[in-house]
């Protein structure tokens, strides 16, 4: 019985695996890549850590895998977020399906500051007078 | 059952994963798809870690997964840093 618990928790933690290798490999640019490698690779990770926890039933076992479920659920999300605010500076290329993007208009590349607001097409040739500014000015 | 499943089965799929995971690694057009794909691949052998630790009943291995997804998450954010300050653009 417990066999079979292992069992199903490698099989569907190594199946996410694939599925997040598959769509590294397969998806076409960078923003849904990484949607696909950080969530379903930290899916498949936190599978296989439970996996553990019932193949050994101890609570050192336990304890060891909750550590380190616990520092994928906290750091996937952070090294995501990371990768991608530094492929939006940078400016890799967005896949050409892509519908929406809603920082293009909300966003300055040059001072890094994000208004919520669209701008204006016709006030672009204005010059900003605060544009050298890189924080809000203070209310 | 378990060694049986994990030698013909678990084993097989992960490192199908790894291979895919560096063919991106190897074709990635930017230099952040190569972060992601090495991101990835950090996540896969702490899978592969659970289950060697599962084959040999070793719990001591845990630790290695701690250290590994330690290291792969700081070097996702040093490569991610160095980037967006400045690193090379166009590779």
């Amino acid at each position: 019985m417990i066999d079979l618990l292992v069992a199903f928790f490698l099989l569907s933690g190594s199946a996410f695996m694939l599925l997040a290798a598959l769509g590294v490999l397969r998806l076409p640019d960078l923003p849904t890549r990484m949607h696909a490698s950080t969530k379903a690779g930290a899916m498949g990770a936190i599978l296989i850590m439970g996996a553990v926890v019932f193949a050994f039933l101890e609570w050192i076992a336990f304890a060891r895998s909750a550590a380190i479920v616990l520092f994928i659920v906290l750091t996937a999300p952070i090294a995501a977020h990371a990768i991608g605010r530094a492929g939006y500076f940078v400016g890799v290329p967005l896949w050409n399906g892509t519908i929406k993007d809603e920082l293009r208009e909300r966003y300055d590349r040059e001072t890094h500051a994000l208004r919520s607001v669209v701008k204006r097409s016709d006030t672009d040739a204005d010059p900003d007078p605060d544009s050298g500014e890189r924080r809000p000015p203070p209310r | 059952m378990i060694d049986s499943l994990i030698i013909h089965v678990i084993y097989p799929m992960l490192a199908l994963a790894l291979l895919m995971a560096s063919i991106r690694l190897a074709r990635g057009p930017s230099l952040l798809d190569r972060v992601v794909a090495l991101e990835l691949m950090a996540s896969i052998v702490v899978g592969v870690i659970g289950v060697h630790t599962i084959q040999t009943a070793t719990l001591s291995f845990l630790d290695v997964a701690i250290v590994v997804a330690l290291i792969a998450f700081l070097a996702a954010v040093g490569f991610a840093r160095f980037i967006e300050q400045g690193g090379p653009r166009n590779d």
